[in-house]
């Protein structure tokens, strides 16, 4: 059975449908809420931050171009949302230089690699990433953006978006080698 | 075995390893990184840790959890927090759908061929019968024709209740009648509508007036006017 499109929720939305717009937050509030967690790092502002983007959903629908996917649209919303936050708290910015907390070595890295635990590893060095670097792998390896979406949620062009990844997986490399995973790369 | 050597045609294929394991590149793209893959062990290689961060990052995400339903119900208070102040949404989306709905009738040849200030009159005109038929609280806030009426043949005209967007485009179009303006600020709801582009004699404009009159379930009042 076909469900029905974003784009046919959005329509419904914009005159006023509630309930397509019940359908449309059952359907993506967890990924847009775990891309927002990613960039914010606060679970309480980030579910606040969800109902602003689906509040401006509901608000903005009539305006929905389908320039790009539904899915796209939203994230691009909260992605705006999470970086106003971002410069609300003076503490947090969105750049390489804040970022990249290397992961914690309380281990020697023989040991830890000893505890084969490389997944687990690996996924502290994502999560040791810059905001900027941990955006563009989200977008790629998890909401399935393709060169052009990105671009679209990031506002950059799409050169950049592929020259951004290549250094956000070597800013990745780094960090797991500084954990002691030596991957021949790059 | 057909190794890439050409440096900037590898480190093309290498920049989309990420896209092609997360299935997003085109068919085009996609082929020509699998062609490559074959043909280059050490780009096999590379490609085994795009897969290995992917699948890392699917992970990581998915041991985020999800909102509480505290997210939900505050979107939602805030929906009809927002629509009990002003049920705008519908208001002005339905002026929407009703000007597109309007313009749908022109084949794009029309369109094309119209003078800008055609379309705008159009436009303008679209938007005062979506607000006449929204029955608008105060009209003289909403759409609002400008007052330049010119030469011709003129009525005032004040639209049945029940008359449709669709039903006062259609009545407007069969009698090659525009609306020039309005709401008329003696008239509250009462539009000026142009009959002809020339200045009918007073008996031919009577008789226009009374088929118009006869279409009782668009037209409520009309009288001539100058």
């Amino acid at each position: 059975m076909q469900s029905t499109s974003d784009e046919v929720l959005i329509g419904r939305i914009a005159n006023g449908d509630r309930l397509a717009m019940q359908v449309l937050y059952a359907r993506h509030h967890v990924r847009v809420f775990r891309f927002v967690i990613r960039l914010v790092r606060d679970e309480s502002a980030a579910e606040d931050l969800i109902s602003e983007v689906f509040l401006d959903v509901w608000r903005q629908a009539g305006r929905f171009e389908g320039r790009s996917s539904v899915s796209t649209w939203m994230l691009a919303i909260a992605r705006f949302k999470a970086l106003s936050a971002l410069r609300r708290r003076p503490d947090e910015e969105f750049d390489e230089d804040n970022a990249a907390t290397l992961p914690d070595q309380s281990d020697d890295p023989a040991t830890t690699l000893e505890k084969k635990d490389k997944s687990a590893l690996i996924q502290k060095c994502l999560a040791g990433l810059s905001a900027q670097h941990r955006e563009i792998l989200d977008l790629v390896y998890y909401h399935d953006k393709s060169v052009e979406e990105v671009a679209a949620v990031v506002g950059i062009p799409e050169n950049t978006v592929k020259t951004r990844m290549f250094y956000a997986r070597k800013k990745l490399a780094e960090l797991l080698r500084a954990a002691g995973i030596e991957r021949g790369w790059p | 075995m057909n190794i890439i050597n050409k440096e900037p045609e590898r480190y093309e294929i290498e920049a989309l390893l990420p896209w092609h394991a997360a299935g997003t590149l085109n068919r085009r793209d996609s082929d020509r990184v699998e062609q490559a893959i074959a043909g280059d062990r050490e780009l096999a290689r590379r490609y085994e840790l795009v897969r290995e961060e992917l699948a890392e990052t699917i992970h990581l995400n998915e041991s985020l959890g999800a909102p509480s339903a505290r997210a939900m119900e505050k979107l939602f208070a805030a929906i009809d927090a927002e629509e009990a102040r002003s049920p705008r949404h519908q208001r002005s989306l339905d002026l929407g759908a009703r000007i597109s709905e309007f313009l749908s009738q022109f084949t794009p040849r029309t369109l094309a061929w119209s003078a800008a200030a055609a379309l705008v009159a159009i436009v303008a005109q679209a938007a005062v019968i979506a607000a006449v038929v929204l029955k608008e609280d105060t009209p003289a806030s909403g759409p609002r024709l400008a007052s330049v009426v010119g030469q011709g043949s003129f009525a005032v005209v004040r639209f049945a209740p029940q008359a449709t967007a669709n039903d006062i485009t259609h009545f407007l179009a069969a009698y090659k009648a525009t609306l020039v303006e309005g709401p008329l600020k003696s008239g509250g709801t009462l539009y000026r509508i142009r009959l002809a582009e020339t200045r009918l004699p007073e008996n031919e404009v009577g008789k226009i007036i009374q088929q118009m009159q006869e279409e009782s379930r668009i037209v409520g009042f009309i009288a001539a006017a100058d």
